[in-house]
């Protein structure tokens, strides 16, 4: 990684109780590149994005954006809202239409009237290749899969500088999900975004990472460019990607 | 284990949920005064809280008016005071049963709500979702709950008060051969200005007391669908608990 860090953790350590889930870990994600992270379940990879939104205050380090750290619980942090979210669990607002969370952000904080803010909603349903007709209904009238793609929609609509993409593919058809992986390329391509996704879908991560980092034990065990995955430069990553458990 | 210690983990339990739920209301006040504020947010609870609270406010105001009366009515025949009923009905309608008849049936019906819907919320990553849209849940969420709360318990009260009156005049015009005009004539009499007002004031303190409960303890639900069951109990009960002592100190000021 030879540019800039858009964002660093540095050193970060969270605890839940007496669970260390993060022990001093550390990652850059380079300005204008995919960064996307892998790891088994319950590794600790949601915890890690949260820290940088300023969900979860780290025990001990920070994560810095620009250089700058992110305040826990400031939602006007300057980092903070360069970043577009989409949550593993969709966390659409269930009180409101699709298309007004989808432009939640321009209706609120850049204040924009309504027309328009529907107009940009619609065109982000389009990227997630959704029909406009979505955009009237409420999120319990989606299917899972729709619903993943209406909070994608909502992830991207205000065009942010940052994309976290916590598990962007799970739960879609391949077809869906190519559409999909295509997206997030293209955001970072054309757009010059800094994304950071965490997958399981190994053929996601061919698609749309420039970078590969895995988590394990709190910390990270490998990261390098996507083709160090490729040549095996870790074997422990190498048997991960290929679905190989550790027993013989 | 040792009563004692029992004893000071339990006040240090008291005091430290004392200190977050003062923590908690400063937050939101701090949200509600200054901007930007959400108006959408804040017409929408207006209706939710207030106007669909009218008919069970309105019922139970009816019906206590009404039994009030004849409870009066029966003592006050004890000692030849039946001709009293108007004057008590008024007075404590007003100054009492008006208000915590309300505050208690909106706990039910209001605080339950909240804490379930925020509760959910917070389950669901909402909470977190409205943070990552730059958006402070204490100015969406909490502050237009508890606004609405305070600007709308007084005029439900106002209501309940009229409704409860108007009971305790239809079972005495009705069954208990009061006279009609009398009756109203005694009501208008009785009734000072600040009576009125300083229910209204219970009120609003109720109004912040309820949906304070309903909010503090849906944002800070835990564990989810189970975690918002708890909620939306212990919002039910405190407030319940709080509107009951805050009437009493609020009575004692006023007299
Ligand atoms: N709010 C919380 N309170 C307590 N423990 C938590 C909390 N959030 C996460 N954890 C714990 O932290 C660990 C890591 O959780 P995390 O959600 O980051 O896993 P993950 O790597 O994203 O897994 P998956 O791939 O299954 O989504 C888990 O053991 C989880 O139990
Ligand atoms: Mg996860």
């Amino acid at each position: 990684m030879t540019q800039t860090a858009k964002i660093a953790w540095k050193d970060v350590t969270i605890r839940f109780g007496r669970q260390t889930v993060l022990d001093g870990l550390r990652l850059e994600a380079a300005e204008g590149r995919s960064l996307v992270i892998i790891g088994g379940s319950g590794e600790g990879k949601s915890v890690m994005l949260k820290t940088a939104l300023g969900l979860i205050a780290p025990d001990k380090g920070r994560v810095e954006i620009d250089g700058r750290a992110v305040r826990p619980g400031q939602e006007d942090d300057p980092g903070v809202a360069q970043i577009g979210m989409l949550f593993q669990s969709g966390a659409l607002f269930d009180s409101l239409p699709v298309w007004k969370n989808v432009s939640f952000r321009l209706l609120h904080r850049d204040h924009m009237q309504a027309d328009e803010a529907r107009e940009r909603a619609l065109e982000a349903l389009d990227q997630v290749d959704l029909d406009h007709d979505v955009a009237d209904k409420r999120p319990s009238q989606l299917s899972g899969g729709m619903l993943k793609r209406a909070a994608l929609a909502r992830a991207i609509a205000a065009r942010p500088k940052i994309l976290f993409f916590d598990e962007p593919t799970t739960g879609l058809d391949p077809v869906t999900a190519d559409v999909i992986n295509k997206l997030i390329s293209r955001q970072v391509k054309q757009l010059g975004a800094t994304a950071v996704s965490i997958t399981h879908d190994m053929v996601s991560m061919r698609a749309i990472a420039d970078d590969v980092a895995m988590i394990k034990d709190g910390g990270i065990l490998w990261s390098g460019p996507l083709n160090g995955v490729e040549t095996c430069e870790n074997s422990e990553v190498c048997r991960f990607v290929r679905g190989e458990s550790e027993i013989a | 284990m040792n009563p004692l210690r029992a004893v000071g983990a339990g006040v240090l339990t008291l005091l430290h949920a004392a200190g977050s739920v003062t923590w908690f209301a400063i937050r939101a006040l701090a949200a509600a005064v200054r901007p930007p504020w959400f108006g959408g947010q804040l017409l929408g609870q207006l209706f939710r809280i207030g106007f669909l609270s009218l008919p069970v406010v309105g019922l139970t105001a009816l019906f206590t008016g009404a039994a009030l009366a004849l409870n009066i009515y029966t003592g006050g025949a004890r000692f030849n005071a039946e001709s009293f009923v108007p004057n008590i009905v008024a007075l404590g309608i007003v100054r009492e049963l008006g208000p915590v008849i309300a505050a208690l049936m909106l706990a039910g019906r209001v605080s339950s709500g909240i804490a379930a819907e925020i509760g959910a919320m917070r389950a669901t990553e909402q909470i977190d979702a409205l943070h990552t849209l730059s958006t402070d849940p204490m100015r969406y969420l909490i502050a237009p709950r508890i606004v609405a709360g305070v600007i709308v318990l007084p005029i439900l009260v106002f209501i309940a008060d009229v409704i409860g009156v108007f009971g305790g005049f239809l079972v005495s015009t009705n069954t208990l051969d009061f006279d009609a005009t009398v009756y109203v004539r005694n009501t208008v009499d009785i009734l000072e200005r600040w009576d009125v007002i300083s229910g209204l004031i219970k009120a609003a303190v109720f109004g912040f007391l309820l949906t304070l409960m309903g909010c503090y303890h849906g944002y800070n639900a835990q564990g989810g669908a189970q975690g918002v069951g708890r909620a939306a109990t212990n919002a039910v009960v405190s407030a319940a608990v709080l509107i009951f002592a805050a009437n009493f100190l609020l009575t004692s000021l006023f007299v």
